[in-house]
């Protein structure tokens, strides 16, 4: 083992977790200010929950020897998950790392269904999806499956993550159906500073993802650092001159969101790519996402903030791109087809297919069982006043006019007698 | 001419809005603000403290109108704004001693005749 690997992955860890809560502020900013609390519980829940099954059963499947669809459970309770070698780093931290990738990836989805799924429901979806669907899944990329027997690249996850979540992304907003009022009124975001720091945040964590999944400090973990900083960049800059070509102004929002679709863009190439390809990547990731987010909001999707857009067609483009753009000069090994190696592009479409097709399906499964247990929606009325009062019985933006406290002993009765308005400034607890 | 006041559901505004728009009321003023109307109230947590919010967010429209508009505008309210339960407003017509346009100084019935609208350059 190596002390400098181990330093680095430690750090990696961190910076990945960093970007759950990060994902929260940038959809919380992007919905209204009543469903504020109920979008970025969305992605923090995710913290706990899943954390622990992935732990107790999610590792094991993804990443203990199995067979090529999925893996056995002889890691289960991290049953011999200890500080044995895992390549340079102990085995332990291997699992923890690849931990905070489980709690982000089901986050990425709440996006298609912000504003009227039931907190309970996608509290349960999320803790089945991530065993059922991202577990198998990781397994076959990263976890000796079949797609990498196959040969299919994917660096830090642009099928794994973010193909996967997209296309669940899909289908849920499909199954849970659209707001009320969507298409009816217009649906503005309500904090875009919260987005953007959300956007920053993200970038800063992505360092982690990326870099981190080289799982040692070396050569490799340099490249696809370099490449989380250029790609995103060149992903800005097309955007912006998109912006200004088409005569409109360059907004906060679009960048934003482009930072993000750049970084998912280079997430499966990040360490087989020179940094001139990561440029050129960045910018010609830019196009499909900006294009198709014009074209969905015009739609009866209602994919309420562009999931299928942004991590979908970005993560598609990357998984391809990385097809090309590949060279054994920086990759140490895997070709594209600019390395004369063009099947690869092949291999990439096909992988893409995959975990589409299979992420879908397992999505659309999981949501229609649930739906026999419990709604998925909440209520119309719950739906126009909010889910932060309706689901968590809090407000993001509360001045505490009005607001009476309730003691404790007193019953019901004697309390409504003796109702005394709490003096509150800023609502604070 | 009259001042209609109405409070409503800051949920329903899009709805009221989008009614008055067509009934071609177009002159309005909205203020956010909170008022207790005999709903239920809901409990709110946060860490140890439990409250009863009595005061709920509603929305405050004034429109000055002449008084054969009165009842088309008191109309358009009522369908955007019922949603049939327990807070959803009232609507109050007040008698109006006199109105001044600012940009005009026309008075009375022609300060609240619409204008079409033109285009700031």
């Amino acid at each position: 083992m190596n002390n400098a690997d181990i330093g680095w992955m430690l750090l990696s860890t961190a910076l990945v977790l960093l970007m759950t809560p990060a994902l929260a502020f940038f959809y919380g900013g992007l919905v209204r200010s009543k469903n504020a609390l109920n979008t970025m519980m969305m992605s923090f829940v995710a913290l706990g929950p899943v954390a622990i099954v992935w732990a107790l059963l999610g590792y094991s499947l993804a990443f203990a020897p199995g067979n090529p669809f999925v893996g056995s459970l002889s890691f289960a309770g991290l049953r011999g998950v200890g500080m044995e070698a895992q390549g340079t780093i102990p085995h332990l931290l291997f699992m923890v790392f690849q931990g905070t990738f489980a709690i982000i990836t089901p986050a990425l989805i709440s996006g298609a269904v912000v504003e009227r799924m039931r907190f309970n429901a996608y509290l349960a979806f999320i803790v089945l999806w991530v065993l059922a669907v991202y577990a198998p899944v990781a397994h076959w990329v990263w976890g000796g499956g079949f797609l990498a027997t196959m040969g299919a690249l994917d660096f830090a996850g642009g099928a794994v993550v973010h193909v996967n979540a997209a296309s669940a992304a899909l289908v849920a907003a499909l199954v849970v159906g659209p707001r009320k009022d969507f298409g009816r009124h217009a649906i503005l975001p309500h904090n875009v500073p919260f987005t953007m720091l959300g956007a920053g945040l993200l970038w800063f964590g992505w360092f982690g993802f990326n870099a981190g999944s080289a799982l040692s400090a070396g050569t490799t973990a340099t490249l696809a650092f370099t490449n989380t900083l250029l790609a995103p960049a060149a992903t800005l800059a097309a955007w912006t001159l998109i912006d200004m070509a088409r005569g409109g102004t360059v907004t906060a929002v679009g960048a934003a969101t482009a930072i993000v679709v750049g970084l998912v863009v280079v997430t499966p190439a990040a360490g087989y790519i020179g940094p001139l390809s990561a440029i050129l990547m960045g910018a010609i990731g830019a196009v499909p996402s900006y294009f198709a987010l014009i074209y969905r909001a015009k739609t009866k999707l209602d994919d309420s903030l562009d999931v299928v857009a942004a991590h979908g067609l970005g993560g598609a483009t990357g998984a391809i791109l990385t097809g090309v753009f590949a060279q054994a000069a920086w990759s140490g090994g895997a070709r594209g087809l600019i390395d004369g190696h063009p099947v690869q592009v092949v291999t990439q479409i096909a992988s893409v297919l995959v975990v589409m097709a299979y992420s879908g399906g397992a999505t659309f499964a999981i949501l229609k069982l649930l739906a026999v247990v419990m709604p998925l929606r909440i209520t119309d009325r719950h739906e126009k006043l909010g889910l932060d009062v309706s689901d968590h019985g809090e407000e993001a933006y509360t001045h505490g006019d009005g607001a009476i406290l309730v003691k404790p002993k007193e019953s019901a009765a004697t309390q409504a007698a003796t109702d005394a308005i709490a003096v509150q400034s800023g609502g604070g607890a | 001419m009259k001042l209609i006041v109405a409070i409503v559901r800051p949920e329903q505004l899009s709805d009221v809005l989008e009614a008055l728009f067509h009934a071609e009321v177009r002159g309005l003023t909205i203020s956010r603000v909170q008022g207790h109307g005999g709903e239920m109230e809901h409990v709110e947590n946060y860490r140890g403290t439990s409250v009863k919010m009595a005061l709920a967010e509603k929305v405050r429209l004034e429109i000055g109108v002449s008084n054969h508009f009165v009842q088309p505008t008191i109309d358009a309210i009522l369908a955007g704004a019922r949603t049939g339960e327990v807070g959803d407003g009232k609507i109050m017509v007040l008698p109006i001693e006199k109105i001044v346009r600012i940009r005009t100084g026309e008075e009375d019935q022609d300060a609240v005749t619409p204008v079409e609208p033109v285009e700031n350059p």
